[in-house]
C-alpha cells in the first residue's frame, strides 16, 4: 500500500522533470501556424510531421558527419587510455603518481581555453574545419576520464590471472590483449559510451574550429538552424530530438554502465 | 564527467630480485629495466598525447594572452609580446566586475539546488517501490542530452510570447516574465536550466552514497522510534559528508567551465546581464568580427587559474579520505 504511494509520487517526480523532453516532442509535432498560439497547446492535437522532413531534408550529412566524429573520438580514446590504463594500474611506470595528477588537472581546463588553444595551432596547420581536426579535439574531454576509469577498474584485476598468463609464457602485451582486455569489458563499454555521447554532444570545439567546413556535427546544423531561421521551431525541436536519439538508445541499452560511469571513482568504494 | 581516482594504494608485490638479494644481480637488473620499459611504453602514447594535445594548446593559449595580437598577426604569427597588457586590459574592463560576480553567482546557486535537489531525490529513490530503479534511470535523461538540445529546449520554453513558462505563470495569476530578454531575468533563466541538467549527476553519485550507508543503523534508528527527519539528520546527512564534500567540489569545478548552455541561450545577453568569465572569453576570442584574442586568451587563463584553486581542494579531500 505504502509502496504505491511512492511509485506514484515518483512518477509525478519523473514526469516534472521531463517535461522539457516531452515538450520538445511536442513542439516538433506542432505545425508551424499553431506555434505562436496563446494558450500553447499541450497535447500534439493535429500532428505534422513536416518538422521531421526537414530535418530528413537539411540535416541527413550533419548527423552522418556527427556518427563520424563520435566514432573516430571512441577509436582514439580507447587507443590511448586503455594501455594506459592497465600500465597505471598493474606496471607502475616511473611518475605514475605525477601522470595521475596530471590527468586529474586536464579535466578541470576549461573547454573554451582548449578551443582557443586548438584554433592557433590548427590555423597553423591548416587543420581548421576538417573532421579528424575535431575528432582529436573533442578526444581530450574523453582521454584524461578514460585513462582513470581504466586505471580504477583495472587494479581490481586479480594479480593471480596475470601472473598465470606469464607463467605460460605470454609477453606484456600478449597479456594485456588476451587477459586484460577481455576481463575489461565493463570499463570498455563505460568508457566508450561516454567518449561517444561527449564528441556528440560537442558544441563549443564544432562552432570554433569547424565553422565553414562541408562536413559539420549536428550540433552545429541545430545551432545554424537556430540563427537563420527562428520561426520554424517545429523543424528546430525535431532536429533536436533527432540528435538526441543516440542519447537515449545508449540509456536504454546501457542504462547499467551509465550509472558506473557517472559515479566511477568520484565516490570512495 | 566524473574524475576516477588513480592512486590506489601501492602495495607492491616485492619483485624477486629485491627479495633474494644475492643471486644474479646483472641478469635481474636488466630484467627490472626491460619490465620497467614495458611499463613506460604503454604510457609513452598517453605521454605524447596529453603534450601535444593538452600541454601545447595551454601554451599557445598563455602566449596569446602575453602578446598583442590582431587577425593580420594573428595569421602571420609576428604578433609582438606584450607582457600582462592584456590582463591589465581584461581587469580594466567594465565588463569583468559583472562577468566575475555572474560567474560566482551562476556556479554557487547552481550548485546549492542541484545539490539539495539531488540530495532530496536521491533519499527518495533510496526507499524500496516498484518502477524505482527505471524512474531514477529516467532521471538520467537531462543530463545526457547534447547541450544544444537542451538549451534550445528551454530557450523556446522561456520565450516571453508564445513560451510555456509564461503560459503556466499565468495560471498563477503571474504576468508574462521576459525571461531572456530581460537582463534582470537573464540570469536566472540560465540558472534554472543549469540546475536541471545538473539534478541527475548529484542524484546519481549520492545515491550511490546512500547505498554505503549500512542498513543495521537504520533498523537501530526504526527502533528507537526515530522520525524520518531525526533519520535524515543525525544518520544520513553525517554518514554521507564525505560524498556530498566530493559531490560539491565536482560540481564546482564543471560548473565554472559551464559555457555552451549560457551561449546558446542568452550569449551573455542583454547587455552583459547573463555573461560569466567563459562566455566573455569566448566573446572576445570569437564572438564579433574583430576577435580580441589577446585579451580572450587572458580571461580564459584567468578561468583556468580560479579552476584549478577548486580542483586542488577537490584533490586535497580525496587523498584525504584516501588516507
Amino acid at each position: 500500500m505504502r509502496s504505491r504511494r511512492y511509485t506514484l509520487i515518483g512518477l509525478v517526480l519523473t514526469a516534472l522533470m521531463l517535461f522539457p523532453v516531452y515538450w520538445m516532442l511536442n513542439v516538433s509535432l506542432t505545425p508551424q501556424q499553431d506555434m505562436r498560439k496563446s494558450p500553447p497547446d499541450l497535447f500534439p492535437l493535429h500532428p505534422t510531421f513536416e518538422g521531421y522532413r526537414s530535418v530528413l531534408d537539411d540535416q541527413l550529412p550533419y548527423l552522418g558527419t556527427s556518427l563520424l566524429i563520435g566514432l573516430g573520438t571512441v577509436a582514439l580514446t580507447l587507443v590511448l587510455a586503455a594501455p594506459a590504463g592497465y600500465s597505471l594500474a598493474k606496471l607502475r611506470p616511473r611518475g605514475g603518481g605525477a601522470l595521475g595528477l596530471a590527468l586529474l588537472i586536464a579535466q578541470m581546463v576549461p573547454g573554451i581555453v582548449m578551443a582557443m588553444g586548438f584554433y592557433g595551432i590548427f590555423l597553423d596547420l591548416g587543420l581548421l574545419n576538417s573532421w579528424w581536426g575535431l575528432i582529436i579535439a573533442d578526444s581530450t574531454i574523453a582521454v584524461p576520464f578514460g585513462v582513470m576509469i581504466f586505471t580504477a577498474f583495472m587494479s581490481g584485476i586479480p594479480g593471480e590471472l596475470i601472473a598465470a598468463s606469464r607463467i605460460d609464457g605470454a609477453g606484456t602485451f600478449r597479456t594485456f590483449w588476451s587477459i586484460v582486455l577481455p576481463v575489461s569489458r565493463n570499463a570498455l563499454v563505460t568508457v566508450s559510451l561516454f567518449s561517444f555521447l561527449w564528441a556528440w554532444s560537442d558544441f563549443v570545439f564544432a562552432n570554433t574550429l569547424d565553422g565553414g567546413g562541408d562536413l559539420r556535427p549536428i550540433t552545429l546544423g541545430i545551432y545554424k538552424y537556430i540563427g537563420n531561421n527562428n520561426q520554424e521551431w517545429n523543424a528546430i525541436m525535431a532536429t533536436a530530438v533527432v540528435a538526441s536519439i543516440p542519447a537515449a538508445v545508449l540509456l536504454v541499452l546501457a542504462q547499467r554502465y551509465v550509472a558506473a560511469g557517472v559515479t566511477a571513482g568520484a565516490v570512495k568504494d | 564527467m566524473t574524475l576516477a581516482r588513480v592512486d590506489r594504494p601501492r602495495r607492491r608485490t616485492p619483485a624477486v630480485a629485491e627479495v633474494s638479494g644475492s643471486g644474479r644481480p646483472a641478469a635481474q637488473r636488466r630484467l627490472r629495466r626491460r619490465s620497467r620499459l614495458t611499463a613506460l611504453a604503454f604510457v609513452a602514447p598517453l605521454i605524447a598525447y596529453l603534450a601535444a594535445f593538452y600541454l601545447y594548446p595551454l601554451y599557445r593559449n598563455l602566449d596569446l594572452s602575453l602578446r598583442d595580437y590582431t587577425v593580420r598577426s594573428f595569421v602571420a604569427g609576428d604578433a609582438p609580446f606584450s607582457g600582462w597588457d592584456n590582463f591589465q586590459k581584461v581587469l580594466d574592463d567594465p565588463t569583468f566586475g559583472p562577468a566575475l560576480r555572474h560567474t560566482m553567482v551562476f556556479t554557487f546557486v547552481s550548485i546549492a539546488f542541484q545539490y539539495v535537489i539531488g540530495l532530496a531525490l536521491a533519499v527518495f529513490f533510496n526507499r524500496h517501490f516498484r518502477l524505482s530503479a527505471v524512474l531514477r534511470a529516467l532521471f538520467l535523461i537531462p543530463w545526457l542530452l547534447p547541450l544544444i538540445v537542451s538549451a534550445s529546449t528551454w530557450s523556446w520554453m522561456f520565450n516571453s510570447e508564445s513560451g510555456v513558462v509564461n503560459y503556466f505563470l499565468h495560471f498563477f495569476g503571474v504576468d508574462p516574465v521576459g525571461w531572456l530578454t530581460s537582463p534582470d531575468w537573464a540570469l536566472p533563466s540560465v540558472i534554472i536550466a543549469n540546475i536541471w541538467i545538473g539534478i541527475p549527476f548529484n542524484l546519481v553519485i549520492l545515491y550511490s552514497g546512500l547505498q554505503n550507508i549500512p542498513a543495521e543503523l537504520y533498523e537501530a534508528a526504526s527502533l528507537d522510534g526515530a522520525s524520518a527527519w531525526q533519520v535524515f539528520r543525525r544518520i544520513t546527512f553525517p554518514l554521507l559528508r564525505p560524498v556530498s564534500a566530493i559531490t560539491l567540489l565536482l560540481g564546482l569545478v564543471y560548473t565554472l567551465k559551464v559555457f555552451d548552455l549560457i551561449w546558446i541561450m542568452t550569449k551573455g545577453g542583454p547587455g552583459d546581464s547573463s555573461s560569466t568569465l567563459a562566455t566573455w572569453s569566448y566573446q572576445l576570442g570569437f564572438g564579433t568580427l574583430l576577435p580580441k584574442f589577446g585579451p580572450g586568451a587572458a580571461v580564459g587563463n584567468l578561468l583556468i587559474l580560479i579552476a584549478l584553486v577548486f580542483g586542488l581542494l577537490y584533490i586535497r579531500v580525496q587523498r584525504r579520505q584516501e588516507a
